[in-house]
């Protein structure tokens, strides 16, 4: 498909810094949050939508023009940069925050990413990235920016066809109901469900490839951005522990045991 | 007082053909009567005994999961299963069973691959599954506690043989240890089974074998006597090292109820790679490159043949590579790297795969390196997966050799060639002819499916064509899985008289009823 005479995409994807799914959480003795000296790795929505942003690629081929990633967060987040340039990204964006900061809150993620957008020269005209981050579960970043920049917004998203041509992008979203079909005008934010795909490992040419590709360094001050957190989060602490069952010798003691937790037999009609 | 032995087949009747349910007689063992249950009443609490006969009330459906192996292949006759809580048990069982002539299988968690778990005819199954308790266990952490009082080195887990390895692998995780063995079957396997079959698994090229790492055992002997050698020293030269015999042993010589087992620290950095090789002659080099570069950090090489790797795939495992980069490579091979110090190993994963790619003939296609512990996990369960993929195929023959590395191609086109001449070769008998493995021990896994089941004409083809091909190589027919009754009939190609002699010479000092998993190993 030939490009229109307007400008060639360029495509934003968000990433995040997350503890590994398949860490087991601990709550830190304090009770003021988990132990984070475990594991790390990227928000697996997150690696969804990066996913995504090279099969746009791959479907629409010169149509698109560029595929940057950025993240906010400690210097370690650099990794997670790095993956997401050997899985097919041109270009990093690292908004550097020090390792003692706390997290940044979804509503300051959102400003950052307009700051950035704003002063992308070439403009942004399709942002992805995960529906939540799996630490905090919040899901609002990408609904934040949308209202944020003015632009179309579509949330769990399962599949995306993006028509370069007339500059539109057909985006299912699964919902409680079943699924929905939206058509959004571009520029537009799309946060990556479940289902919309299954990432790529990051192949050894791609990961040699990822070394020489750039990562800009920046900080929030820079883009004029205060993320400075609006919440306080007072105690945080883990489910109650499930009770054990009991063993019963025969069915009238099961019935016995029934009873005596006050469930009764309903009459058959 | 001597009984007598079964008769020992002739070592010359290596031309007799043996089918996989060749049953023996055991005139010498007596069968189980309603007199032994109600001694065996005495020792064990009613739902410690499982039996068809009364007045016992189990159906043989609810002895299936004991009878049956795990591929489906082994068929076992027992009509009662043991399941003791104590070593102690243990004893007093094993005591009656000598004086009445029972046939004992101690089995663990029913997993091997060479029937060496399931009872042949009238014998008892004897389960240690309901003996899992964990005995003790000192991390590093409390050495100075252990220093001051005089015990010795800590990183050692004392358990009951009836652990199963992967609860076993999470009981330690806490504390930064790791079990020295890993295998595909760790849900279920019993570290007591581990120890009779000398299980190698995916760890050994790191941590070395069971021969190693067991520091000391406590064993149930076949007349009853409880010999507990379950020390935690690291060395202790005092006599001749008894335990050795039992590793290995596949329940022979007595019944595991106890170990104590070194635990290495857990690595502070994990990573590996999934490789795809143009051709299969780039293996070797490929080996000794990596083995250059990685150093001390390489944990595991495993590798994967073509009809393997598509068979994954087939059945959903990854995917992996991409398949256009894959191409036609014939062969993969996944390694493991464990080491200290993430920064460091990066940098020797890294340096190892520039020079690869970079290489004027280069011994890879493609590759992906894990990015994350999810990755890592996946990228292993493709090699670990790919066991349950041959059961889905039909019924596999498995044949666990160790062959000279350059020589693994060359034995499974062997194979294929040999199905293909005696036209058992394609859907209709045999499906496939597999390898996979461990290519850094010399240990290749061959399954050749039988894709609508066991026959015995399929039998005749390979066997002993196998035993004798692996023996042209001066190779092993059996590098980790055991004798089991599978391989009794194959064990010369392997072993002289002079050491087969010995090992009956053995046999018959420890065990002269020959109540302890009789059929097995020995001829």
């Amino acid at each position: 498909m030939r490009p229109s005479a307007a400008r060639l995409l360029n495509i934003l994807v968000p990433v995040k810094r997350a503890v590994d799914y398949a860490v087991k959480i601990r709550v830190n003795p304090q009770q003021t949050g988990i132990d984070l000296n475990v594991k790390h790795s990227m928000n697996p929505f997150d690696e969804i939508a990066v996913e995504e942003a090279v099969r746009i690629r791959e479907r629409l081929k010169e149509a698109v023009k560029s595929i940057k990633v950025v993240t906010i967060g400690p210097p370690k987040s650099a990794e997670t940069l790095r993956t997401a340039l050997a899985m097919g990204a041109d270009s990093a964006i690292h908004v550097e925050i020090p390792e003692s900061d706390p997290s940044p809150e979804p509503l300051g993620v959102a400003k950052t990413l307009k700051a950035l957008i704003e002063r992308q020269k070439e403009g942004v005209d399709i942002v992805i990235l995960g529906k939540q981050a799996i630490d905090d579960d919040a899901g609002q970043t990408g609904q934040m920016l949308a209202g944020l920049m003015g632009w179309s917004q579509a949330t769990f998203a399962s599949k995306v066809v993006v028509d370069a041509e007339n500059k539109v992008a057909n985006v299912t979203r699964e919902i409680d109901g079943g699924l929905q079909e939206l058509k959004c005008r571009l520029p537009v934010v799309v946060t990556t469900d479940l289902r919309l795909n299954e990432p790529r490992y990051a192949s050894l040419p791609n990961i040699m490839k990822a070394k020489k590709k750039p990562i800009e360094k920046l900080l929030a001050a820079d883009l004029g951005v205060d993320l400075t957190p609006r919440l306080e989060t007072i105690k945080v602490e883990e489910p109650p522990k499930r009770v054990g069952g009991g063993k019963v010798e025969n069915v009238d003691e099961l019935l016995a045991k029934l009873k005596d937790a006050g469930i009764t037999a309903i009459k058959r009609a | 007082m001597l009984s007598l032995r079964h008769a020992i087949r002739p070592v010359a009747s290596r031309c007799a053909r043996r089918w996989a349910h060749n049953i023996p007689s055991f005139s010498h063992l007596n069968a189980v009567t309603e007199e032994d249950l109600a001694q065996f009443s005495k020792i064990l609490a009613p739902t410690s005994i499982l039996s068809t006969l009364p007045p016992n009330s189990t159906s043989p459906d609810d002895l299936a999961s004991y009878n049956e192996d795990w591929m489906g292949k082994y068929h076992g006759q027992a009509n009662t299963v043991l399941r003791p809580r104590t070593t102690q048990q243990v004893s007093e069982i094993v005591k009656w069973c000598a004086k009445r002539r029972i046939g004992i299988v101690p089995q663990g968690g029913n997993t091997g691959l060479v029937g060496g778990g399931i009872s042949l005819q009238k014998e008892i199954v004897l389960s240690l599954g309901a003996m899992s308790k964990v005995r003790s266990f000192d991390p590093v952490s409390v050495l100075y506690r252990r220093v001051k009082y005089g015990y010795p080195t800590p990183g050692i887990l004392v358990a009951d043989a009836g652990c199963i390895l992967e609860s076993l692998s999470e009981y330690i995780a806490p504390h930064n240890h790791i079990m020295p063995l890993d295998l595909g079957a760790k849900g279920s396997c019993q570290i007591g089974g581990n120890i009779s079959t000398n299980a190698g698994g995916l760890r050994l090229l790191r941590y070395g074998s069971l021969h190693g790492t067991v520091l000391g055992l406590e064993v149930v002997l076949p007349d009853g006597t409880i010999l507990d050698q379950l020390s935690t020293l690291r060395k202790d030269n005092t006599g001749y090292d008894l335990k050795q015999l039992f590793i290995g042993g596949e329940g022979t010589l007595g019944v595991v109820t106890g170990v104590s087992i070194l635990t290495p620290p857990a690595p502070q950095a994990s990573n590996n790679i999934f490789l795809a090789l143009p051709h299969f002659d780039n293996v070797l080099p490929l080996y000794q490159t990596v083995k250059r570069q990685l150093g001390e950090i390489m944990s595991a090489f495993e590798y994967i043949d073509r009809t393997a790797y598509d068979m994954g795939l087939s059945h959903g495992l990854g995917p992996v590579l991409n398949a256009d980069e894959v191409g036609n490579s014939q062969c993969f091979v996944l390694v493991e790297t464990s080491g200290g110090n993430q920064t460091h190993d990066e940098e020797k994963l890294t340096g190892l795969l520039e020079s690869l790619l970079s290489a004027d003939k280069p011994l890879i296609n493609t590759g992906v390196l894990s990015q994350s512990p999810s990755q890592f996990a996946s990228l292993w369960a493709f090699r670990e997966g790919l066991t349950e993929c041959c059961q889905k195929e039909g019924k596999p023959y498995k044949y666990d050799v160790s062959v000279p590395l350059a020589d693994f191609q060359k034995v499974v086109d062997a194979i294929r060639e040999r199905m293909i001449s005696k036209g058992l070769y394609g859907d209709h008998a045999i499906s496939k002819v597999m390898g996979y493995g461990h290519v850094g021990d010399g240990n290749l896994h061959m399954n050749v499916i039988a894709k609508h089941g066991y026959r015995p004409e399929l039998e005749e083809a390979l066997e002993p064509f196998i035993y004798e091909l692996v023996a042209s190589h001066k190779g092993s027919v059996s590098a980790e899985h055991g004798i089991g009754s599978m391989k009794t009939h194959a064990l010369h190609y392997s072993k002289s008289d002079v050491s087969i002699e010995l090992m009956r010479k053995i046999k018959q000092v420890i065990d002269p009823l020959n109540i302890m998993n009789p059929g097995k190993v020995l001829p």
